[in-house]
């Protein structure tokens, strides 16, 4: 079963993905469905829906449909395909501040840097879930003490580390 | 030079344990060899055609005594004896064994070194001038710029899993002696007319299978929007750049298919949008880096050296050496000089742990503990007082470093090609032996002039010979080494990229080929006119007709 990973270890997921907004549960759907609309979303609550959106469209497009979600899936097709990670920084600067999920074969390695850029929770396939045990995850998440960059969420920046200790 | 504080040496030895970990993970079989490969590339480690190699990062090509002593050491250890500079600034060792690599790596954090992103798709090496800080025509040592882009390029959340390597260059000098052209993004210290030091922007540039040169994004970026506008660039080259063919994935593509206008709109746009205080450095950390290339204590001396006079006065080879290796220097009484590592018959830039030995001992005692090496495969002392010229050259005699040839014929880059690579599809190395045997005479090779020849073992153009005045390119056909020859390449601020002969010439031809090639020049030019400079006026023509009329 596919394995859904956020920064406090493995959670239950409470979502489904269909085609359509299903009564009872979250739904994530396809972003063309969302986007050619119809009477099946008429009146979800944004808290039940989700989207799914592959990584090769313009965030500039998926802009409109925010509004209606309170949770994006960002498509991995490889976890060296690194586009979902800028994909997740412009849906953060866009403003859009419910769930983002990132799917698809990433790997622990990588964990860190997906919640840097903005995204909540991983969900990986059965594929990688088998060979890869969560403690692996746990141990990645805090593997590293700082990183250079500013402007990225998680764990500390060496330049704000640098300028508190010139005292400004 | 740039020392690493807490943080630095945190990040570099925590790295060090991920990749223990990621062996670890590989071996118990948590991680496939797909999923291994990019990690273990981005810690600088490849498998080659014989064994692993390791590539390990000399950032912007500035090194000490103790870290070249340390690569030394390494080569002794763990290799066999011996390293590979590349033009990248970077060190190769050719033959490591996997399960010494983490070893390696430690030994290199015991000196503030690391391989990091050395290999694999994401933001390379940040290079530059090997003469930074002591040329003439500098408006500001680039260091504190490369280095303030190594930092935010390692390890980069957003930038680490890109379509293609990506690769930028630094120079802060007028003339362009860090190839800023022929990089992905290449970055020049300019000053505009308000008297204001920034950036002059260029991107696009690459060689390779497509080899281009660099357009300009942004012709002057106010300092402290660099981590912003770079942040911007990147983002616009993760996001659109493609995807689906390696050979089309880097940015200079991207760049050439939307066209620099349409490119520069999604990068100005992008950047416009970004909160710039929130990403950019503040002065206080440019300033802390930049104390760090603060000129050393040089003394003050007049310009003039009666030691100096004395010496070339008394000694023809070492007067032969100082007009060929030595560069100007800004300080009065002060030289810099190349370390040709371009010996006749010997593998281009490759150093023996000894020679490491003993251009760390001559670093440390005679030219302030700095070195520097140049993306022509050489090494630079960069500050040496006239005075002590000639102890330097008697001391480099003696370690067999002494070769009077920087920037002539037999100053060649070459990549490592089939000897080691598995990419190649040629040789490179004996090629570049067989024509440094040919031009071997000093005299000779003087009376030629500047003249560079740079070979690849195969279309990735790690030898850069598409920038080279005569390029070489070594393919397969058939089963048989064919060697491509082109001609009026040039990496600097006049860039160009070589024209093809025409049809590829057999291994054992190359040497003759070039001998005719430079023959034609001697016989076309005119007073003081460089083989570039010739070609230029005279095009292909003649050359043409020199090396393909016997076959006709």
């Amino acid at each position: 079963m596919p394995r859904l990973h956020d920064a406090s270890g493995v959670i239950d997921d409470g979502w489904t993905y269909a085609d359509a907004p299903l009564p009872n549960q979250p739904t994530i759907v396809p972003l063309a469905a969302l986007k050619s609309g119809g009477p099946d979303f008429d009146g979800v609550a944004p808290a039940r829906l989700g989207v799914a959106i592959p990584n090769d469209v313009r965030t500039d497009a998926v802009a409109p449909v925010l509004p209606q979600v309170s949770l994006v899936a960002v498509d991995f097709p490889s976890f060296a395909d690194g586009r979902g990670f800028s994909i997740a920084r412009r849906l953060r600067a866009a403003g859009f501040d419910g769930v983002l999920r990132a799917t698809g074969p990433v790997i622990s390695d990588q964990f860190a840097m997906l919640l840097a850029c903005g995204f909540d929770t991983i969900e990986i396939p059965d594929e990688i879930e088998v060979r890869q045990d969560p403690a692996d995850w746990s141990a990645d998440l805090e593997r590293f003490s700082a990183r250079y960059q500013r402007g990225y969420g998680g764990r500390a920046s060496i330049l704000e580390a640098r300028r508190a200790a010139r005292g400004g | 030079m740039y020392r690493y504080d807490e943080f630095d040496a945190d990040l570099v030895r925590e790295r060090v344990d991920e990749f223990r970990d990621q062996v670890r993970r590989r071996i118990d079989g948590a991680l496939t060899e797909a999923e291994f490969k990019p990690l273990r590339l981005m810690n600088g480690l490849y498998l080659q055609l014989h064994a692993y190699m390791l590539r390990v990062a000399i950032p912007y090509g500035t090194l000490n005594s103790r870290q070249m002593r340390q690569l030394a050491m390494i080569a002794e250890r763990w290799d066999r004896g011996y390293g590979h500079f590349t033009t990248r600034q970077n060190i190769q060792l050719n033959w490591p064994k996997l399960r010494d690599v983490p070893d390696i790596l430690d030994a290199l954090a015991e000196v503030e070194m690391h391989a990091i992103q050395t290999s694999g798709n994401c933001i390379r090496n940040v290079t530059s001038d090997p003469f930074a800080g002591l040329a003439t025509d500098e408006i500001e040592d680039p260091r504190t710029t490369a280095e303030l882009i190594r930092q935010w390029s390692t390890m980069h959340p957003e930038f680490t899993f890109l379509g293609r390597k990506f690769k930028i260059a630094v120079t802060g000098a007028s003339h362009d002696r860090a190839a800023v052209r022929v990089h992905d993004i290449g970055i020049e210290i300019v000053r505009n007319e308000a008297g204001d030091v920034g950036y002059r922007m260029l991107v696009g540039g690459g060689l390779g299978r497509t080899p281009m040169i660099g357009k300009v994004l942004r012709e002057f970026l106010p300092r402290q929007d660099l981590l912003p506008y770079l942040e911007a660039a990147l983002r616009i080259y993760n996001l659109y750049g493609r995807r689906d063919n390696k050979y089309k994935a880097r940015i200079k593509i991207l760049v050439h298919e939307l066209g620099i206008d349409t490119f520069r709109e999604e990068v100005e746009a992008e950047f416009a949008s970004l909160d710039r205080a929130i990403i950019a450095e503040d002065p206080a950390e440019r300033a802390r880096i930049a104390a760090y290339f603060a000129p050393p204590d040089f003394a003050e001396l007049p310009d003039e050296s009666k030691m100096l006079d004395a010496a070339l006065a008394q000694d023809p080879d070492f007067a032969t050496w100082v007009d060929q290796n030595t560069f100007p220097h800004r300080v009065p009484g002060y030289l810099a000089a190349t370390i040709s590592l371009k010996p006749i018959g010997g593998a281009p830039g490759d150093a023996t742990a000894e020679q490491m030995h003993a251009m760390a001992d001559i670093a440390e005692a005679l030219s302030f503990d700095e070195l520097r090496i140049t993306h022509e495969q050489n090494v630079v002392l960069p500050h040496i007082r006239k005075d002590a010229l000639y102890q330097v050259w008697r001391r480099l005699v003696a370690a067999g470093l002494d070769a009077p040839n920087r920037g002539l014929v037999t100053d060649i880059i070459a990549c490592p090609g089939l000897d080691y690579c598995s990419l190649a599809t040629a040789r490179s190395i004996p090629v570049a032996q067989d024509i440094a045997q040919r031009f071997a005479s000093v005299e000779r090779q003087r009376q030629i002039g500047p003249l560079a020849i740079k070979i690849s073992g195969c279309i990735n153009a790690c030898g850069h010979h598409h920038v080279g005045h005569i390029g070489i390119l070594g393919l397969d056909k058939a089963g048989a080494e064919s060697y491509q020859i082109t001609l009026g390449g040039d990496p600097t601020n006049t860039a160009a990229l070589g024209e093809r002969t025409g049809p590829g010439f057999g291994y054992d031809q190359v040497p003759d080929v070039i001998e005719r090639l430079v023959d034609t020049y001697i016989g076309a030019r005119e007073e003081g006119e460089t083989f570039l400079q010739t070609y230029r006026r005279v095009g292909m023509a003649p050359f043409k007709e020199a090396i393909y009329a016997e076959a006709a």
